[in-house]
């Protein structure tokens, strides 16, 4: 195998410009960290709310759920991505649409940050339905027969509940959210991966490169997990088996 | 107080109610029985609207709760309910079990709805335990802890779905002392229950059920002396051979 | 609004992206049959007594895991022609590339499978005389991958969502081939609504087929 190696390439100047690669990195380890952050309180607050739908017996809003995890779920993301990007702002009024192309901010992060969200909302709505269905059915009654309401039902007893079964899985898709922005490079997202790529056409050291940006994604499956079991410790019951 | 007028229902083809009725008035302790799959269960979920029913009439308290426009969540407020498997909230301590439904859905303070909620811990006697959570309670506590939830809401009416069936014998006269002092206080109770004893002690009326059908509903002197039914003979030949 | 679509360019693509269907196709079928063998193997590691074994599978299959496959593609392309001293073209690093990735997420899997099978299952087969490999391949392997295959089977349709991040090295797959037809005709909006509508055919008339699959196995159970 014949290649030069060059560790000192992070320190040095990017071609035509006063930063370094290793200000590269940091700055797509930052779209990275923002973009899935963001997507994953997305994918939250929708994913909940579309698999708690599916669970309520009323058909109506059970297909709506259905509907929107389907959709979600079986078109590529990288997919989602340029039609998110190229074909919904067509889809807008001509003010909108003009305004969306040529003049809002940070366009590739907004895009890339709602379609990561809403493609793991449909993932995350899945597991939410599975914790709800897990449930013994006298949980429902007691709470009704309380006389809590549907809503007060779902916000103090099913999900509360559901959630925290769901944890593990939930934990795997908060660090499956990390990975998944990397396919935000392919509109133009600033992110890890984009500046893998952009890093190794410049300076020609793909070994390093790829090296670094993968201990970083490591890294940032790291940062999910704990975050997950810590927020998994915070809300143990107490009595049940950890 | 509760007048149950020619109840059927259907679960698809299977009829699982077929025309029952029966009263309970004011004060009344009436106990439930017969064997699994006679649909008792069934009848008693029916009292507060927790299953449908597609013929006949329900009313509870001068509610119609069989018909479309009635507000069940206020209906199943007054109407206390006790489960087989407790239905306690595993995620809320005892305090925040006994006053979920008293805050959210009577609108009590906090403070007004922990002293009443306290007070019927107090009178099931585990005032010691009100920050612990159900899984560290045995299934007799946790138990008395749910008849004590279902006071805190000030029922006109109580519901037993076989309370004692999924204890340990050593737990059942811890729960039926609780249940017996009630029923002696003038509480209006509906028990599906295979505790005979309970029946002897403070039943009014014995019902027995089967196949769907009321097959007996007299006093408890003439159930206990001389059941008309062969079915209900058998029945309880079967069950106080032990 | 929506600019006057032209369904005439959608005409004009179809036998480019059949090739491109085909590619994706064929990588999903390789990197199935490859990625499940292997990905037995693996499993059969992982379960191991033999340490060193055991870590080694581990260890492959964990790090896999972690980064996204964007990454591991980017990472075949470069490192293959390294070591081979030619390159070998974006379509066979990616047949590769996928075969390989999907062997951790198939071992997984498998491991899952084998570890579903009662232990009695082993026992009476080695009972009966039969050698270790011999009773993996003929008691616990079949009935791991009975249990196992509703699963096996919704992995291959997230694989071949996947073959679309081929992108990143250029490969010509159905997203490349709508990608060129619609910047060849200038219509791209239309390319991508309708490639779109292919993946959403095919994966969901997949995840039906599961389904139902799923039922009956409960059944049989």
């Amino acid at each position: 195998m014949n290649y030069h190696w060059n560790w000192h390439i992070f320190a040095q100047q990017v071609q035509g410009g006063s930063e370094t690669y290793a200000d590269w990195l940091a700055a797509g380890l930052g779209w990275t960290l923002a973009c899935a952050l963001c997507a994953w309180l997305i994918a939250l607050a929708l994913g909940t709310l579309a698999g708690a739908l599916r669970t309520t017996g009323n058909r109506v809003l059970a297909g709506a759920g259905a509907t929107w995890v389907e959709l979600f779920r079986n078109v590529p993301l990288l997919v989602q991505m340029f039609l998110w990007f190229f074909v919904v702002p067509e889809l807008l009024p001509r003010e909108l649409s003009l305004w969306v192309k040529q003049d809002m901010p940070a366009k590739e992060f907004v895009t890339a940050t709602l379609c990561l969200g809403l493609f793991t909302s449909a993932r995350i709505a899945e597991q939410v339905r599975a914790g709800i269905q897990a449930l013994p059915r006298g949980q429902r009654e007691a709470a009704l027969a309380l006389g809590l309401t549907t809503l007060q039902c779902y916000s103090h007893i099913l999900l509360p509940r559901a959630l925290r079964i769901i944890i593990a899985p939930l934990t795997s898709e908060f660090m499956n959210t990390f990975k998944n922005s990397s396919v935000a490079f392919a509109i133009g997202l600033m992110e890890l991966t984009f500046q893998a790529r952009q890093m190794q056409e410049d300076s020609e050291q793909g070994i390093e490169t790829y090296l670094a940006v993968t201990l970083l994604y490591f890294l940032c499956a790291i940062i999910a997990n704990r975050a997950m079991a810590l927020i998994e410790a915070r809300t143990r019951v107490p009595g049940t088996p950890g | 107080m509760i007048s149950i007028c020619g109840v059927s229902k259907w679960y698809g083809p299977t009829r699982v109610l077929d025309d029952c009725s029966t009263e309970v008035a004011k004060g009344d302790v009436v106990v439930v029985c017969g064997p699994s799959g006679s649909g008792k269960s069934t009848l008693i979920k029916c009292v507060n609207g927790l299953e449908a029913v597609q013929r006949g009439e329900v009313i509870v308290d001068g509610v119609v709760v069989t018909a479309p426009k009635t507000d069940l969540n206020r209906l199943r407020a007054r109407v206390g309910m006790v489960f087989q498997h407790f239905e306690l909230f595993p995620h809320l301590s005892v305090a925040d079990n006994l006053t979920l439904g008293q805050i959210k859905v009577l609108g009590r303070s906090r403070d007004e709805a922990i002293a009443r909620g306290l007070k019927m811990l107090d009178r099931v006697g585990l005032a010691a335990h009100r920050d612990k959570f159900p899984a560290q309670l045995s299934g007799g506590q946790q138990q008395r802890v749910a008849i004590a939830r279902a006071l805190s809401m000030d029922p006109v009416c109580m519901l037993f779905d076989e309370p004692t069936s999924a204890l340990d014998p050593e737990m059942i006269s811890e729960v039926l002392d609780v249940m017996v002092a009630l029923a002696e206080e003038g509480m209006t109770m509906m028990c599906v229950t295979h505790e005979m004893g309970f029946a002897r002690r403070v039943a009014d009326r014995v019902i027995f059920m089967d196949q769907g059908r009321i097959v007996e509903d007299c006093a408890k002197e003439s159930f206990f002396g001389a059941p008309r039914s062969e079915r209900a003979q058998q029945f309880l030949a079967k069950i106080l051979q032990h | 609004m929506l600019p006057n679509l032209d369904l005439e360019v959608v005409g004009a693509s179809l036998p480019f992206l059949w090739t491109g269907l085909l590619f994706s196709l064929k990588l999903t079928l390789v990197a199935m049959s490859g990625g499940i063998v292997c990905g037995t193997l693996l499993a059969l590691a992982r379960l191991s007594s033999i340490a060193p074994l055991r870590n080694a599978a581990a260890a492959y299959v964990n790090t896999l895991r972690a980064i996204p496959l964007v990454m591991v593609i980017l990472w075949f392309f470069l490192v293959i022609p390294l070591l081979t001293g030619k390159p070998v073209g974006a379509e066979n690093s990616a047949l590769i590339t996928f075969t390989l990735f999907e062997a951790a997420f198939y071992g997984e899997i498998m491991r899952a499978g084998i570890q579903s099978v009662p232990r009695g299952q082993v026992a009476a087969a080695r009972a009966l005389g039969l050698t270790y490999a011999q009773s993996m391949r003929h008691v616990v392997l079949p009935q791991a991958f009975r249990n196992m295959l509703p699963l096996l089977l919704t992995q291959t349709i997230i694989l071949f969502q996947d073959t679309s991040l081929v992108y990143a090295i250029g490969a010509k797959d159905l997203l490349k081939a709508a990608e060129v037809t619609g910047k060849n005709y200038n219509r791209p909006v239309e390319m991508y609504v309708f490639v779109a509508l292919i993946y959403f055919a095919i994966c969901f008339a997949l995840s039906r087929l599961v389904r139902r699959l799923q039922a009956r196995v409960a059944i049989v159970r």
